[in-house]
Order: C-alpha cells, then structure tokens, then sequence
C-alpha cells in the first residue's frame, strides 16, 4: 500500500516535470504562429473579459493600497525635494549676494571713472563689522595702515559719500558714516552752488540736512548735494570736491536759514564694499 | 484518496487566485514590487492537501498564469509544482504544527519561485544583466509576501477544510484537547 502510494506520487511528479519540460521545449522552439501559441492566444481571449471584470470590481481594493504607497512614496519624494530645495535656496542665496556684490563694485568702478578718482589710489575695502545700533554709525573694514589707510580718508561707495576713517589699525579701519552725529560734511547744491554743512538728522539714518543754508539761496526738491571739497577754520573737509552725497527730498524754511532734507545715495545700511581714497597717496585735498 | 469535493475547491481556488493575481495584486505597488499569491496559494494547498495535490496545483496554476500572461509554456508549471511538492512533502514527513510554520515555508516557496523562474529565465538565454536591483527586487517580494503569508495561508485552509481528509493526528489532538484522551478526565 506504502509503496503504491509513493509510486504514485512519484509518478505524478515525473510526469508533471515531464509535461512542464516538453511545453517549455515545445514552446521555446516553435515560431510564434505556432500550435501552443495559437492556444495561449486562445486562452487569452477567453481570459480576458473573465480579467477584464476581476479587475474592475477589484479596483476598490486596488486603489486602497495603491493609496497607502502612493503616501508612502509621497513621503520620500517629499523629503527628497525638501533636500533639492534647500540645496537651490543655498545657491540662491550665493547668486544673490554674488549679484550685489558686482552691483556694488561695478557702481565703485563708475565713480572712480566718472569723478576720476584714481589719483587717490583707491583702495577696495570689505566690510567685516557693523555697529549693531539703529544708526548703524560706523563701520569695520578689512584694510587698514599696512595698505596706507590713514585716518580721516574719505570713503565711498559705488552710489556716493560714505564717511571717512576715524580709526586705524594695521590691518583694519573703522569707518565713521555720514549719518553718525559726530559727522559734518562741508557741501553744496552742485546746480547751484549752494553751500552749507550736511549733518544727520536726529533719530532719523535715511535722512540728512544741509545746514547753515541761507534763506534767500535757491534750493528745490530733486536737486543733488556734493562734497564741496572746501576747508574753512571751522570745518575743515577732508573730502574730495564733487562727490555725490545726496539728492533733496524737501526743505524747511526757518528764520534766517534754511534746513534742507537730503536723502542720501549711499546704501548705508547695506553696502559691503567700499573704497577709502588715501589722501596720502594723492596728495588732493 | 483526494476526494472530488477537494479537487473542485483546489480548481476553484486556482482559478481565483490566478484571477484575482492578474487583475489585483500584480497592479499594486508596495516597496516598489507587487506581491506574489501563486507561490503561497500553491504552498498552502500543499501544506494542507499534501504532495501530489501540492504538485499538481502547482502545475495548473503555473499554466495558468503562463497562458494568461502569454509568457514561456511550462517556465512557471515548473517552478510551481516545485513549490507545491515541497511544501507537501514537509507536511507528510515533518507535519510542522507551529503557528508560524506558513510565515516560514511561505518565505521559502517564495524564494524557491522567485529565484527559480530566474534561473530558467536565464537558462532560456533571456539576455538580462544580473544587477542588484534584481537582487533587491527578489529580496523585496520574498519579504512582502512573508507579510501576507500567514493570512493567505488561513483563507486557503478556510475555503478547503471542509473537503480535507480527516487527520488521525489532528483526530487526535482534537480528542485530547477536548478532555477525551486526556489523563485528568481518567483520573
């Protein structure tokens, strides 16, 4: 009984092995016009509209775990384009500033040109520190007297008048802004010569005024404002003649004199090159 | 002896499995692979009906699916009835009882299934590099159809227990359980 049982079961295996070999065989040699082909095409018509409804009344089932790997892939691509974004926001953040540093020292180039600057031998300075106050009133650069940078040279930037060096060190400078209240630039209305001393205004770094401005002289809106260049015993200038300060917002008449508003060309709060002009080097005052 | 009973619930639950393999599970995506029902169908027919019925569900599964799917003749009957006769000659000569013995043979037909449809698949001269991805892909499926080995395993027996032999050893387990062989209900 045992051994009809097991020649049985051999029996079926052997011919189940034999029947999957011959079909392979089968199968793998003939053309695909063949007999087990014509059948399997068969076969696949018949399956189909059978497969056809399986598959649409499984969908339900189908799209429910679709679902769950659809999120489950969602989250990894989710945290893939947050690594992708942080990677273009970090070179975002490189062009921008690599932009506005050519801005900056393109704007540097046109001034020296234009007010042919050269013969201060102007040395390009970084900014390294700010003072953290409201008026952001003087500033740290990287060049100081091993590069000739002497106290009291005049900087600017590529839109106008900055401040000038109040302290130097071998290899730093602070620079002391035209908006700090120890500041008095001799200057003038470049249309109409205007003279008078721009000074801050009080609680205010977007503004300055053009002092000591007398009633009757012209002065309107729009018009620009320029270091005068000129040395008086009681202010003497340090600063080139021509250099653009600012432009008048408005003007306020007072008993004898006029106070006139000035909106300065420098980025003051947000300029990082600058350039000191070494009154040293050219001798030009 | 298999009784008829069985025999239509075994063709019954082929051509379901097949059917809904086609039109469901391969169409789903989970870990980047479909799970495979085949080799755990054909493993739980032959964990509970034995070699022979092992076997040849085995084989008219594999053809099933070779004839729907137009693929190779044979590839899959081969692979398959492998797959079945193992699992059914486990049953018959180690009869596991462990709870997990489905999680565990189900992982194996799994692998058996995978691992051999790619090697005749190479045998045949199917000119496919050997990559890791493969690799992972077979990794993959063994572990996803590990997952659902077990409750595929409970929905065969369900569908066939009232067609399978009775058991002598289940028979008596069952006896002993229930107070009848019992030493205390003696006592």
């Amino acid at each position: 009984m045992y051994d009809k049982t097991v020649r049985r079961r051999r029996a079926v295996l052997g011919l189940l092995v034999a029947l999957s070999l011959i079909l392979l065989t089968a199968y793998f040699g003939e053309a695909a016009g063949g007999g087990l082909h014509a059948v399997q095409r068969g076969f696949m018509e018949v399956v189909s509209p059978i497969q056809d409804g399986a598959s649409r009344a499984l969908k339900p089932v189908r799209d429910l775990f679709g679902w769950f790997d659809d999120a489950f892939k969602a989250r990894g691509q989710r945290d893939k384009l947050r690594k992708q974004l942080d990677q273009v926001r970090a070179q975002e953040i490189q062009y921008v500033a690599a932009a506005r540093q050519a801005a900056q020292l393109r704007g540097l180039l046109r001034l020296d040109s234009r007010l042919k600057l050269s013969q201060y031998q102007p040395v390009a300075a970084t900014v390294i520190g700010r003072s953290p106050t409201l008026w952001y009133s003087t500033v740290t650069v990287d060049h100081g007297s091993a590069d000739g940078v002497r106290r009291n040279d005049p900087v600017i930037d590529g839109d106008g008048l900055v401040g000038k060096v109040t302290t130097v060190a071998s290899d730093s400078a602070v620079i002391t802004l035209i908006t700090d209240q120890a500041s008095g630039v001799s200057s003038k209305v470049n249309e109409t010569g205007t003279v008078g001393v721009v000074q801050p205004a009080v609680g205010n770094p977007d503004d300055l005024l053009l002092q000591y401005v007398r009633r009757a002289d012209q002065v309107r809106n729009g018009q620009t404002v320029v270091t005068a260049g000129t040395t008086s015993s009681r202010l003497d200038s340090v600063f080139p003649p021509g250099i653009p300060i600012g432009q008048v917002t408005h003007v306020d008449d007072q008993d004898i004199l006029k106070s006139v508003h000035v909106a300065p060309f420098a980025q003051l709060r947000t300029f990082d090159y600058v350039q000191i002009l070494r009154r040293g080097a050219g001798g030009a005052r | 002896m298999i009784s008829p009973g069985l025999i239509a619930r075994v063709a019954i639950l082929a051509v379901v499995a097949s059917i809904v393999e086609i039109a469901a599970v391969s169409q789903v995506s989970i870990f980047g692979v479909s799970a495979d029902l085949s080799p755990l169908v054909v493993m739980s027919i032959g964990l509970l009906a034995g070699s022979v019925s092992g076997a040849v569900t085995g084989f008219a599964i594999g053809l099933f699916l070779d004839l729907a799917l137009v693929q190779t003749l044979g590839v899959s009957s081969l692979v398959y009835l492998v797959v079945g006769y193992w699992a059914g000659r486990l049953r018959e000569l180690r009869d596991p009882q462990a709870s997990l013995t489905p999680v565990l043979v189900g992982a194996l037909a799994t692998a058996v299934a995978t691992g051999g449809y790619s090697v005749v698949q190479f045998l045949l001269g199917v000119d496919a590099p050997v990559s890791f991805l493969l690799v992972r892909q077979i990794l993959t499926t063994i572990l996803v159809n590990t997952v659902i080995a077990l409750p595929v395993y409970a929905v065969v027996r369900r569908w066939l227990e009232p067609a399978l032999p009775d058991d002598p050893r289940r028979r008596r387990r069952r006896a002993y359980t229930t107070g009848g062989l019992s030493p205390l209900t003696r006592a």
